[in-house]
């Protein structure tokens, strides 16, 4: 936009001095790039530009007079003043550059904290490791295509114990230090041993489940909580929990059972573990046998430590599943999870896996 | 069951290995468990046996103190000793000693100067009791042999003359092994058993004690004896020993066997007894015959019999009870204990003579189990009869007993044997003869399966089944009851050739469906509240009566219905819980005490809700599959246990920190915890105000899925706080996840790409007016445009006046098809705004 109060300019000739002569234009163009040197910063650039490149600013008033000139002069004259302006914004546009950067950085060093403040505002939760141990194990025997079974914790006796092969009378059912439950409010003597309502002892019962209820065959995990009556200490706990695998197909073999334990031991102690069997009793397998585990981080070195139990799935417990033991074979083994827990994990005391204290799960994430 | 190595060794061919571990390692090859290695403390020095020539009684002294001369024999003997009176010159050594249960003449270890004794006790000559003490005469407990310090040991006589080391006599070098048997295998609660299991593991001869015995064949009965049933006792066995010496000794190798064994030696006839019990598994009785009146009748107690046991206790028989009669009644609890009123008496005059009648019998090992639990008396007969014990043994044993007894107590057999009943036999088990290779998948050598079935004593037969295979038939021996069905034998012979040779082979499952949904379910509710800040605790469901106060329940509150635990570990904790907050709370008092004060807890687990009334369980048989109806029934008898979760929150929910203030956990964070649960499972809960103990009755919201209610959050009552040692205003929330349904897969979203338009409300409402009623009806009146209602402001004060609220809602309409115009967004919200006016009363603020 054109000032109309500006009073204008006499038109030159170009040689003569006048707005359009060289050393006019140079002058106004040295001044230009003086002051945009001298701005000390944007705002101060942004202050001098119009008086150099704006409409008002000598160049652009030279740039008017050039319709006064003739032809080959205003030409000439054009140049001049183009390049000029030219020399004027470019100083300029560097300039500017220099102090965007400038101001960049020094905001950015203004806006620097102290990041060592804790931000722990949010408060953290977890998972107990029980729960996260037996998820593991669950992934572990997903990922082989079995499948995780599950059972309720106050159980019929017939299947914590008479379809598992435990006779009424056999001494391994005492052995099992059973709570015995009863539904009525009445109190008065009850004979333990012809309670048909227990808290289950182990996972084993959610064996027979599986096979009253799945199709054959089977292949499946019970992680889960069992209950005996051993008091709390470093070593026992009345509550805890096992993992119970069955597999029941045709032509399962004992060399099957140890390629799962094997494989099962792998996953949990690393590339190097390895299981063992020693020949032992229970019940509801024959053979039976205990599992060791080549345990390769083990407290004073490398070593065998006790895992669990398994065994061949005995023709009864098939039996009294309704399975037939002429077709069908299978193999169990089952382990208690803080046991594995304890010594994979070095947890000198079984009192904070059962105790609740938020520093323990804690350390254990999510 | 412990024994020494030496007893072992005498029916292993050749010598066993020096390390007891090695012994043990080859037990547990075969399937026995390795308690523990005992091995006597060593003991160093001159430990002598002495007899005693001469005791004089000190009696200047506060207590008695005899003054002994003891032959140690002349290597050790003093020459230039003290030479008392009437004395035996330098033939001794003088030892001053306190005990007095010795006499002179008798057999006695002792100490001398230079040895040191187990826990380092070092033996010198010193003066005392105004004599040179030059040794000591040592007792059982002081020799690291046993635990009798009552006195010294003394010897019998024979055992071994003065002079000799003491150390071999005393099985110093004898380690102990004791095993752990399991169940199945009764027979291995004997020397004779378990040398059968180590030579087998260690491929040696086996020499069975009980075919030493020589059991003449008798034509008489020794004594008369009805078996009344058979059932419970198939076979009795009873000899007869007259003129046997009461007083007599029982040897110093049996005692010693006994100690090693961890009995404590009685008597002739208890030791003996007891002794043959352990070498050959057969517990025996032994019954003063003068005492017994008429003939022996084995039956079933009467309704009010009594029987007073050896150890003097009356006992009220109950019907199921197996009995010893005789005429007199009740003479023994079968199997278990002896009665007292025919017991050959502790103590005899000199000279007198008993007359023994040995008892050797076969129980039914369920009777007897039965019987010592319900007394509460597990004896080491008990122990071995409800493990089944070798029927073919008692007429052995018996003549075994008879015999040591002669050897040692004098006496002669009375000429003639009871044997009433008839042996149990195990009948042949047939078995595939593949069948375990096909088990074990490994290929053993030809012949494997018949070697070690002979090995383990079966009688072994061949034949071809119909198919042409080759089967086994196998009779197990008398002492493998067990032996029942093919897979006890291949059982057998899997772990005689090692279960070290099974290869590991990856069986191929079938593709698996994954994790059900309600397993993911569980999974993602329990990692949401993980990251939620939420710490997971797994508390024990056992809880008491007491808590139920403390919640403030009603006496009729159903979740004072619970299941009793018929035997708890704390009495005071008797019932399951029916609820996971007892739990929760507690954990939250054991992290205060602690000092964590700020706490916000979870827990996904069952709880026990039994029926109303009790169903009847039914117990199908077994060998057999329930019924459809049978296994339905089961569950139905099983009280209810549906899944919760639940959590608790006390101190900060958010700490304070340099940032500023903390915030308390309230009642609103309780809730946001169930809603959190309830988008994890797809499910938007609706949560309505309510009233349950234990919550604050005007802070307590029922989450409801539609309108069915599935769990409370809020804040705890204050008096529940106060009795349950809280902190204040501690929160808590409860949902039952069964009762939430699983959406899966949930319905799929509109999304429009078309702009919305935003329109704010004020409304003005009474006080009581939940938001929620308010929001929910907007909702609705907005109809299909109406996207989102969002609650930004709640106001109440002078300019809504006294008793209301203004509640500022911001609405977002959105049309799927097009760009909507404020004349429709603006119709939709005053559709929304006239039903939330019919519904609650809203006003439109001014």
């Amino acid at each position: 936009m054109s000032d109309s109060t500006q009073e204008k300019a006499p038109a030159g000739d170009g040689t003569a001095a006048g707005p359009l002569d060289a050393a006019t234009l140079d002058a106004a163009a040295d001044a230009a790039i003086a002051a945009f040197a001298a701005a000390p910063d944007l705002a101060a650039l942004a202050a001098v530009r119009p008086a150099h490149l704006g409409d008002k600013a000598p160049l652009l008033l030279a740039r008017r007079e050039l319709g006064s000139l003739p032809g080959p002069q205003r030409a000439e004259a054009g140049k001049r003043v183009n390049a000029a302006r030219v020399r004027v914004q470019e100083a300029f546009d560097a300039r500017r550059e220099v102090l965007v950067a400038e101001r960049d950085a020094r905001v950015l060093v203004e806006e620097s904290v102290d990041v060592t403040l804790p931000w722990d505002r949010t408060p953290r939760g977890a998972r107990h490791p029980i729960t996260q141990i037996a998820e593991q194990i669950g992934d572990v025997f997903v990922a082989m295509g079995w499948e995780i079974a599950e059972g309720p914790e106050v159980e019929a006796s017939w299947l914590n114990f008479d379809a598992l092969n435990f006779g009424k009378d056999h001494p391994a059912r005492t052995m099992q230090d059973t709570f015995y439950l009863r539904e009525d409010h009445e109190t008065g003597k009850v004979d333990t041993a012809s309670s048909t309502l227990v808290l289950r002892t182990h996972t084993s019962p959610v064996q027979v489940r599986a096979l009253l209820e799945r199709e054959l065959p089977v292949y499946v995990v019970c992680p889960g909580r069992t209950f005996r009556t051993d008091e709390l200490d470093a070593t026992h706990t009345p509550v805890f929990h096992q993992v119970e695998g069955l597999a029941v197909d045709k032509g399962i073999t004992m060399a099957h059972l140890k390629g799962t334990l094997d494989a099962f031991a792998r996953a949990m102690f690393g590339a190097d573990s390895r299981t063992r069997l020693r020949p032992s009793y229970f019940p509801f397998t024959e053979p039976s046998a205990e599992v060791d585990v080549w345990f390769p981080e083990k407290k004073g070195g490398a070593g065998w430590v006790e895992w669990g139990g398994c065994g061949m799935v005995n023709p009864n417990v098939l039996l009294s599943a309704g399975v037939d033991p002429e077709v069908y074979s299978g193999f169990a083994f089952g382990m208690g999870l803080e046991r594995t827990l304890q010594f994979r994990n070095g947890l000198p005391d079984m009192r904070d896996m059962v105790e609740g204290d938020v520093r323990f799960s804690r350390a254990f994430g999510v | 069951m412990r024994v020494p190595v030496s007893w072992l060794a005498d029916h292993v061919e050749g010598d066993l290995p020096a390390d007891a571990d090695e012994i043990g390692e080859a037990f547990v090859r075969v399937g026995l468990e390795i308690e523990d290695v005992h091995r006597a403390e060593e003991i160093t020095g001159p430990l002598v046996v002495g007899r005693v020539l001469e005791i004089t009684e000190l009696t200047e002294f506060k207590k008695p103190i005899r003054y002994c001369r003891v032959d140690v024999g002349d290597e050790h003997n003093d020459p230039a000793g003290e030479d008392p009176a009437g004395g035996t010159g330098g033939g001794s050594r003088g030892i001053v000693c306190g005990a007095r249960n010795f006499v002179v003449g008798d057999l006695v270890v002792v100490a001398l100067p230079g040895s040191v004794l187990p826990g380092g006790f070092a033996i010198a000559a010193r003066k005392t009791y105004g004599h040179v003490s030059d040794g000591m005469i040592a007792s059982a407990r002081e020799l690291g042999i046993g635990s009798d310090h009552a006195g010294i040991l003394v010897l019998p006589e024979g055992t071994a003359v003065p002079g000799d080391d003491a150390r071999p006599v005393l099985g110093i070098d004898d380690p102990v092994i004791e095993l752990n048997v399991t169940p199945d295998r009764g027979y291995c609660f004997s020397v004779r058993g378990l040398a059968r299991e180590l030579a087998a593991s260690l491929g040696r001869d086996f020499t069975d004690p009980a075919a030493r015995v020589a059991v003449p064949a008798e034509a008489a009965e020794s004594w008369p004896v009805r078996l009344d049933d058979a059932e419970g006792c198939p076979r009795f066995v009873a000899r007869r020993v007259t003129g046997v010496d009461p007083n007599a000794p029982s040897p110093w190798w049996l005692r010693r066997r006994l100690l090693a064994a961890g009995m404590r030696p009685i008597s002739l006839t208890v030791d003996v007894t007891n002794y043959v019990m352990i070498e050959l598994g057969q517990p025996l009785h032994a019954y003063d015959a003068s005492r017994l009146q008429g003939p022996i009748v084995v039956r079933r107690a009467r309704a009010g019999e009594k029987l007073r046991t050896l150890d003097d206790a009356e006992r009220a028989l109950d019907p199921d009870d197996l009995l010893i009669t005789d005429d007199s009644g009740p003479i023994g609890l079968a199997g278990v204990m002896g009665g007292a009123s025919t017991e050959i008496p502790e103590t005899h005059e000199p000279g007198a003579t008993i007359d023994v009648l040995i008892e050797a019998a076969h129980f039914d090992p369920a009777t007897i189990a039965r019987g010592a639990r319900r007394h509460k008396l597990p004896s080491e007969a008990s122990r071995r009869f409800e493990r089944a014990v070798d029927a073919q043994l008692p007429p052995v044993a018996a003549e075994r007993a008879a015999q040591l007894l002669v050897e040692h107590g004098g006496g002669t057999i009375v000429a003639g044997r009871t044997d009433v009943g008839a042996a149990p036999v195990p009948a042949p088990v047939r078995m595939a003869l593949d069948l375990p290779d096909r088990t074990a998948g490994v290929a053993y050598a030809r012949g494997a399966t018949v070697q070690r079935l002979t090995q383990i004593g079966a009688t072994v037969e061949l034949e071809t089944g119909p198919d042409g295979k080759g089967v086994v038939v196998a009779t197990p021996p008398s002492w493998r009851p067990d032996l029942a069905m093919a897979a006890d034998l291949v059982e057998e012979v899997l772990r005689l050739e090692g279960l070290d040779v099974i290869p590991s082979v990856l069986p191929s499952a079938p593709a698996g469906r994954g994790l059900t949904a309600a397993q993911r379910r569980r999974r993602a509710v329990s990692r949401a509240l993980a990251e939620a800040g939420y710490v997971e605790v797994l508390p024990f469901p056992f809880v008491g009566d007491a808590v139920w106060d403390a919640f403030g329940l009603a006496a009729d509150d159903v979740r004072r219905r619970t299941v009793t635990v018929v035997n708890p570990l704390d009495a005071e904790r008797g019932s399951l819980a029916t609820t996971l907050l007892p739990g929760l709370l507690d954990a939250v008092v054991r992290n205060r005490s602690r000092g964590l004060d700020d706490v916000a807890l979870f827990h996904v687990g069952q709880v026990v809700l039994p029926h109303a009334q009790p169903v009847a369980m039914p117990e199908p048989g077994v060998r057999v599959r329930p019924s459809a109806a049978e296994y339905a029934q089961i569950d139905a008898a099983l009280p209810a246990q549906p899944q919760h979760v639940a959590v608790v929150l006390a101190g900060e929910r958010e700490p304070r920190g340099w940032w500023g203030p903390g915030r308390e956990a309230g009642w609103a964070d309780a809730v946001e915890a169930a809603r959190l649960v309830g988008r994890v499972a797809g499910v938007e809960l609706r949560v309505t105000k309510g009233e349950l103990a234990p919550f604050h009755p005007g802070r307590t919201a029922v989450l409801r899925v539609g309108d069915f209610p599935v769990g409370h959050a809020g804040e705890l009552h204050p008096k529940v706080v106060e009795a349950l040692g809280l902190p204040p205003r501690t929160c808590a929330m409860e949902l039952d996840l069964d009762l939430v349904p699983l959406t899966d897969p949930r319905p799929v979203p509109r999304v429009s790409p078309y702009p919305p338009v935003a329109v704010d409300v004020a409304l003005v409402t009474p006080d009581d007016v939940p938001v929620a009623d308010v929001a929910d009806a907007l909702e609705e009146g907005g109809g299909e445009l109406l996207e989102e209602v969002r609650l930004f402001d709640v106001y109440s004060g002078a300019q809504v006046g006294e008793g209301r609220r203004s509640l500022a809602f911001s609405l977002r309409f959105r049309a799927d098809d097009r760009t909507l115009t404020s004349e429709e967004a603006n119709a939709a919200r005053d559709a929304a705004v006239a039903l939330a006016g019919s519904r609650t009363g809203a006003e439109l603020r001014g």
